[in-house]
């Protein structure tokens, strides 16, 4: 492997605060303390599903572990009506969002393909079709340009719009077109992209010569890499990026620098691919310990407070555990409601022929009962 | 009442869309300035804006994903595939997206996008700008696809389709904008899912829509010389198809053609017929005959008058149809 550039990093793994010449943390330790609950209770969030999968109650979950300062520096520093377009993945930024843990898993449980309201939220559906949610996200960002909201100087009126993706999305062909939209129009948009070195099996060299935030210049628009593992940089870098989009200065591309420490998804295999040793390496950048360490040993945190998150942590993965069983399956007969805002007299039928068709094998049943 | 190409029909129903709505935006490529290749789009940057009527980068995924996020910011995107051959880039973004997000959202989230598609053949253009891709979106749940073959229809039915909150591809008879027709604005217009009955007959009922629609009835016309009595209908609407009026006619003749110029294989034909046997079973007296395009790509412009359906091949089929 080449050596890897520098990156942007404002705490290292071993929890020292660390200068950098552009970029600073603008928040205080209170602030860090519940960033560090945040990256807890997500873990937690993610470690339940995860189990909640080995025991059938889910379908797939896509873990992620090992990413959480990215998704969390990020989203912290994103303002209420900054709109986040994510993957599949973005379960921390979810969590920023507001969006309760339960809901994440309606999905990957099989009983919708989406349970929260995204206009409500400013936080887009799970998108699976690899890069289209950064076209959404660049549309979107057109629509707040359009309404004046950006760079009028109001904070609460402004808005920036991010868009998540992963390594392999840069390969498609909507991210490129998305990159070029956002350039020539100077769309409000910052391009979150979490390398997490692979995409299910490729590794980032199936994907890349150069470092992805490097992509950037060639659109015309800034690009940096960033410590995805340091949830403080993470936040600065995305704050400044966010605010440069709100005042009108366009793009950003945003490489946080991680790893994905679980597999693909909870169907997959990382040991056909990957060296162990490569994993070992990275948990010693894990991105909750360094924030633990640092609060520990300069904020001054004792050990209580730990405890109380732990605490908090057991409550919410017995809260999401309850939820998760509780949902019932949808009824078949719903699948026709929503195909269409308005819709067609066409599916009326199907759905009427249907529910008749059922009802003959209720009163087969009833009749042989 | 004026008479007014169907061109510049499509461009007066965008026009009094954005003048009645200020969120529905026009974006495609050349839409602005140049006013489209096809001038549909004629003077609406200049009237509207540059922020309403966008010049967009050559990217046709890009076109339908970005409106997809202008549309959760509440806007009407009106998009322009330059050509139906363009289209199959924009087809991921239309087909996962488009379709499906109003599904998916559990009904939160309303696509009321128009993708205008100039669609068929018989200009003299080379590969890729003749194409009929309609039974790929109809195949696709969540669209509504309609076919409009006139001035008079293109004007109401491009405001219908803006106006309507479901995504609608809207295509477009390329070979007959220039052709000209009587449209009364005064005149309450049909909904836009509704087939339509455009000449009256009682031995054959013809079916067809777009390009084809004037194909047909100048058959009927002729075949009216030889004392054949032909009911045309435009099918209009693809996506849903609106087939009782289509019903009511096989009841009464027993005998359909339907007619397209794309590939007869599972093709809007095919649906149709199928419907058709099932609805119709006892009063046909001929199988439901089909004429469209064989199953080759479209071939190279010389030869293509020999490859579309004509009056001649429209006639061959229903004289097939007779014979039975």
């Amino acid at each position: 492997m080449p050596e890897e550039p520098e990156f942007v990093q404002l705490l290292t793994p071993e929890g020292e605060r660390v200068e950098h010449p552009s970029f600073a943390f603008d928040g205080d330790d209170e602030m860090i303390a519940s960033m560090y609950r945040d990256l807890v209770l997500t873990r937690r969030i993610d470690t339940e599903a995860t189990a909640l999968q080995r025991q059938g109650e889910l379908g797939i979950w896509a873990s992620l572990l090992g990413q959480e300062a990215a998704q969390i520096g990020s989203a912290r520093a994103l303002r209420p009506q900054d709109f986040a377009f994510p993957t599949y993945r973005e379960h921390g930024v979810a969590w920023c969002k507001g969006i309760d843990p339960v809901a994440l898993l309606s999905l990957f449980r099989g009983v919708d393909q989406g349970s929260w309201n995204p206009l409500e939220t400013n936080f887009g559906l799970y998108t699976i079709v690899i890069g289209a949610q950064t076209l959404h996200a660049t549309g979107y960002a057109m629509g707040v340009q359009r309404d004046g909201a950006v760079g009028t100087g109001d904070d609460d009126r402004d808005t920036a719009v991010v868009a998540y993706f992963g390594d392999g999305a840069t390969s498609q062909g909507d991210v490129n077109e998305a990159f070029i939209w956002a350039s020539v129009f100077n769309a409000p948009v910052v391009f979150f992209c979490q390398n997490n070195q692979w995409a299910i099996s490729e590794p980032i060299d199936r994907q890349t010569r150069i470092p992805l935030y490097q992509r950037a210049s060639g659109f015309g628009f800034p690009g940096l890499r960033v410590d995805g593992n340091d949830v403080l940089a993470c936040h600065a870098v995305t704050k400044a990026a966010t605010q440069r989009a709100r005042e009108g200065s366009g793009p950003t591309l945003i490489e946080a620098f991680t790893y994905r420490m679980g597999a693909h998804t909870t169907s997959d295999d990382p040991t056909r691919y990957r060296l162990s040793g490569d994993l070992e390496r990275w948990k010693l950048k894990d991105p909750l310990a360094r924030v633990h360490a640092y609060l520990t040993r300069h904020a001054g945190l004792a050990e209580d407070f730990f405890a109380d998150i732990e605490a908090e942590s057991d409550v919410l993965a017995h809260r999401i555990r309850e939820g998760c069983v509780a949902m019932a399956d949808p009824h078949v007969l719903g699948i026709f409601d929503k195909v269409y805002a308005e819709q067609t007299e066409e599916l009326a039928a199907q759905q009427a022929g249907y529910a008749a068709y059922l009802d003959t094998f209720e009163t087969q049943t009833g009749a042989h009962a | 009442m004026s008479t007014i190409t169907l061109a510049k029909a499509l461009n007066d129903g965008l026009r009094a869309s954005m003048e009645g709505d200020a969120k529905v935006v026009v974006m495609g490529e050349d839409v602005g300035k140049l006013g489209g290749v096809f001038r549909v789009t004629d003077g609406l940057q200049k009237d509207f804006g540059e922020d309403r009527v966008i010049d967009t980068p050559l990217s046709e995924s890009g076109i339908v994903g970005t409106a997809v996020g202008l549309a959760m910011r509440d806007y009407r995107p009106v998009c322009e595939i330059q050509f139906d051959g363009f289209v199959y880039p924009a087809y991921d973004q239309i087909v996962s997206q488009v379709a499906k997000l109003h599904f998916r959202s559990g009904g939160r989230l309303p696509m009321p996008i128009v993708i205008r598609i100039p669609f068929g053949g018989g200009i003299g253009a080379v590969e890729h700008h003749s194409e009929s891709p309609e039974a790929q979106f109809a195949h696709t749940a969540g669209l509504k696809v309609v076919a409009c073959s006139n001035a008079a229809d293109a004007y109401w039915m491009i405001q219908q389709a803006i106006a309507c909150d479901d995504p609608v591809v809207f295509l477009e008879p390329k070979r007959r904008y220039w052709e000209k027709a009587n449209l009364d604005r005064e005149a309450a217009p049909a909904p836009l899912l509704s087939s339509k009955v455009v000449r009256d007959g009682t031995d054959v009922t013809v079916l067809a829509y777009g390009p084809m629609v004037k194909t047909c009835l100048e058959s009927a016309i002729a075949a009216a010389e030889g004392g054949t009595s032909i009911e045309v209908i435009d099918l209009r609407t693809l996506s849903p198809l609106d087939l009782e009026p289509v019903y009511a006619s096989v009841r009464r003749t027993g005998r359909v053609v339907v007619v397209h110029e794309a590939v007869v294989n599972l093709g809007i034909g095919a649906e149709v017929a199928a419907r058709i046997t099932e609805q119709c079973f006892y009063a046909l007296e001929a199988p439901v005959l089909r004429v469209g395009g064989f199953d080759t790509p479209y071939p190279p412009s010389r030869i293509e008058e020999e490859y579309l359906p004509d009056l001649d091949r429209v006639l061959d089929a229903v004289d097939r149809s007779l014979a039975y």
